[in-house]
């Protein structure tokens, strides 16, 4: 593996089943009476927060505790101009404590890409901008072949937003890598002409795409986009690419209904969409924290330290 | 008898009178006194410019020189002698300092500055519009008996197409020329990058290649309207060269510049995440690469301009999206031209250093500027050697350090640059 976590496309499609294959073995720590491991003792992994993400920034943290990591979280929010410290100097300082990893949560798109030109520890990447947001589609990953079986050969679609979600490019680049067939859905406005280049296919109609489905991904109608109309309301979102009860009529049986969270129940998903049992939104949650688990081991313990599963 | 200087044996290159041969040039004083194998003097200092291109200095249209108001990322001083080490004898400041240079008292102060600086030849563009609001034109005829010759609110393009009308018919009176940002600010805002397969997979707002189409054939069509003449700043779409060239054949009074790097560099560059490549408009592709070359070939485009924006390190070394766009450009400009177009063969050598002195000194109005080198013209030169090469990295002239360039290795090197006799720089130091 990479030095850093930056992108997807870091990762090999063996690295990735490396990934999803460590994070199988530390799946069932959360299940005990004790759920630490001593895998990362006397590591620290600094959780850098500029946006407000208590989920993300919660499932690292378990996952470096269940480690046990010396864990330090340093959360603000905006930009580091707004924050009135560059990103270069709150780095260094991090650097000077000692950090060992550092998970970066940024709004602006490249921010860690930028640390790690600062920094001499492991950089993960928790979502930056509108790029990439590599350890969720990983669980997302995990998840599907946890519930499938496989990853080769499914069909997915990613329905809603592309143009401004992290998600969306980070698990198309890890669908198509492992060799599911990708399809983005959406209104013309939201996805970018340039998808057909990541090996994605596009469709401006969702009940078109329905019928042939292994997953169907929503992403999250981001409210604060609507300032500049990519579409005309919510209301015709919802009408046009909504996940509604009549729309999962038409899905295939055992066809997967997933959300990066948190939900606009309502607008991109029913309300009773999301709790039926093909929902498996919770348990993507769920398997997040030992996906990040395997991810700091692998990058900060490596396979030879010790401890393990 | 004043001080006499040979500059002996160089390849003398000169748009201006068409000339390339190896010869003696004989400053005196202020002027030149001879150009050819015969222009050897008794008593006159001997510079050996054996293996050097002596060439006019070199004008830049376009650069930012941040004062008043920004000396925190460059003083005029600090930007003419950044020039000076380029090669530059004369250089246009842009308007948008702080105060804007609307008014004849902020043109005298600039002036002023660089006279006190002497390390080049400092022309004052005015703003447009008052402040560069974009609402109503400055005092333009002011400025232009105060010598200005170029008008622009680069920076920001003028955002009403009756207001751009305005200044380009206002300005016929005194034969000065309105350069334009051309960029549809609508479709560009809050952009980072060009739109594209980039913007996408960075997850980097976009600006299409059509936020500059679009307003290049805006202006154009003023300035067929108007008669005025219209100069473009910073061409960066094939597409907008080819309305250029377009406009031209029909006679359209329109002078256009490309920076060295738009030539030089794409966009895909941009997946470090760089913010020195970061530049306004943004670096475009392959294609777009080539269509300016092509046009700078073909005279579409007359000059090469740096648009030197220098910024402070702390504030390139922001977030992308925060950092502010612009690359410093005095210093490399010569050299990334002699090396990603002169040297492959793209540019003849004549045609880089026309781009570079001659043309933009017609433009701007800079008679002692651009050559040709002739007995009793100013002594404004340049000597650089062509094989030299170097890296690109601090420290800087230029108070910036914010390249595009960082880190690349670059054939050419300037060694000389003469100002009205005076050096500049000697043996590639600034003298002051």
């Amino acid at each position: 593996m990479k030095r850093h976590l930056l992108s997807v496309n870091d990762l090999t499609a063996s690295d990735v089943v490396r990934i999803l294959d460590t994070a199988e073995s530390f799946r069932e720590v959360g299940t005990r009476v004790i759920k630490k491991v001593p895998a990362l003792r006397g590591r620290t992994v600094v959780n850098l927060f500029y946006e407000n993400s208590t989920r993300t920034r919660i499932s690292f943290e378990l996952a470096a505790k269940r480690l046990s990591a010396d864990v330090i979280n340093f959360t603000t929010s905006g930009s580091s101009v707004a924050k009135g410290e560059s990103l270069k100097d709150t780095a260094r300082t991090l650097q000077a404590m000692g950090a060992d990893a550092i998970v970066i949560r940024h709004s602006s798109s490249g921010a860690p890409h930028q640390l790690t030109r600062w920094v001499s520890g492991r950089v993960l990447n928790a979502g930056d901008g509108t790029h990439e947001h590599p350890t969720q589609a990983l669980l997302d990953l995990y998840t599907i072949r946890d519930k499938l079986g496989r990853l080769e050969g499914l069909r997915a679609a990613i329905v809603g937003d592309v143009l401004h979600s992290r998600v969306a490019r980070s698990l198309t680049f890890g669908l198509v890598k492992m060799g599911a067939e990708v399809t983005l859905v959406g209104p013309p406005t939201l996805i970018p002409p340039e998808a057909p280049q990541w090996g994605a296919q596009v469709s401006y109609d969702l009940d078109a795409v329905l019928p042939k489905l292994d997953v169907c991904y929503l992403l999250r109608v981001q409210r604060e986009r609507q300032r500049q109309r990519f579409f005309p309301s919510v209301r015709e979102y919802a009408r046009r690419y909504g996940l509604t009860r009549e729309r999962v009529a038409a899905l295939p049986e055992g066809c997967l209904i997933m959300h990066p969270g948190p939900m606009n129940r309502g607008v991109e998903i029913d309300s009773d969409v999301a709790d039926l049992p093909r929902s498996v939104i919770e348990e993507q949650v769920t398997n997040g924290i030992a996906v990040r688990m395997a991810l700091l081991y692998l990058m900060l313990g490596g396979a030879g330290e010790g401890g393990g599963a | 008898m004043g001080r006499r200087v040979l500059l002996r044996g160089g390849r003398v290159v000169d748009p201006a009178a068409g000339r390339d041969e190896v010869a003696d040039v004989l400053v005196e004083e202020d002027r030149v006194a001879a150009v050819g194998p015969g222009a050897a003097r008794a008593g006159a200092e001997i510079l050996d410019c054996e293996g050097l291109v002596v060439a006019p200095g070199l004008v830049d249209l376009h650069a930012h020189l941040r004062e008043p108001g920004f000396e925190h990322k460059e003083t005029i001083e600090t930007g003419s002698r950044a020039a000076a080490v380029g090669g530059y004898t004369a250089v246009a400041a842009m308007a948008n300092t702080d105060p804007v240079a609307d008014h004849v008292a902020v043109i005298e102060e600039v002036r002023a500055l660089a006279a006190r600086a002497g390390l080049c030849d400092v022309f004052p563009v005015g703003a447009v519009t008052e402040g560069m609001r974009g609402e109503a034109i400055a005092e333009m005829g002011e400025m232009a008996e105060a010598g200005v010759r170029l008008f622009s609110d680069d920076g920001r393009p003028v955002p009403s197409a009756r207001v751009l009308r305005i200044a380009l018919e206002y300005a016929k009176a005194f034969e000065a020329t309105i350069a334009s940002h051309a960029l549809d600010p609508d479709l560009a805002e809050g952009g980072q990058v060009r739109e594209g397969y980039w913007s996408a997979t960075l997850g980097l707002q976009g600006i299409p290649a059509e936020a500059e189409e679009v307003a290049v054939h805006r202006d154009l069509a003023m300035a067929r309207l108007t008669g005025g003449r219209l100069h473009l700043c910073h061409l960066s779409s094939a597409r907008a060269v080819e309305l250029v060239r377009r406009a031209r054949a029909e006679g359209v009074r329109v002078t256009a510049e490309v920076t060295p790097h738009h030539l030089a560099l794409t966009e895909e560059a941009l997946a470090s995440y760089d913010a020195n490549l970061k530049v306004m408009p943004p670096l475009g592709s392959a294609e777009d690469r080539d269509a300016l070359r092509l046009g700078l070939l073909d005279g579409t485009i007359d000059a090469i301009a740096t648009d030197h924006a220098p910024h402070a390190v702390e504030e390139k070394e922001a977030e992308f999206d925060q950092a502010p766009p612009g690359t410093i450009g005095l210093e490399t400009a010569l050299a990334v031209v002699l090396t990603e177009l002169v040297e492959p063969g793209i540019l003849t050598l004549a045609r880089a250093l026309e781009a570079m002195s001659t043309a933009p000194a017609r433009i701007l109005g800079a008679g002692d500027h651009g050559g040709p080198i002739e007995p009793g013209r100013p002594a404004n030169l340049v000597a650089f050697d062509p094989g030299a090469t170097w890296v690109v990295e601090p420290p800087f002239a230029s108070r910036s350090r914010n390249s595009a360039f960082l880190g690349r290795t670059l054939r050419g090197r300037v060694v000389h640059t003469l100002l009205r006799g005076e050096p500049t720089v000697a043996w590639g130091k600034p003298t002051r």
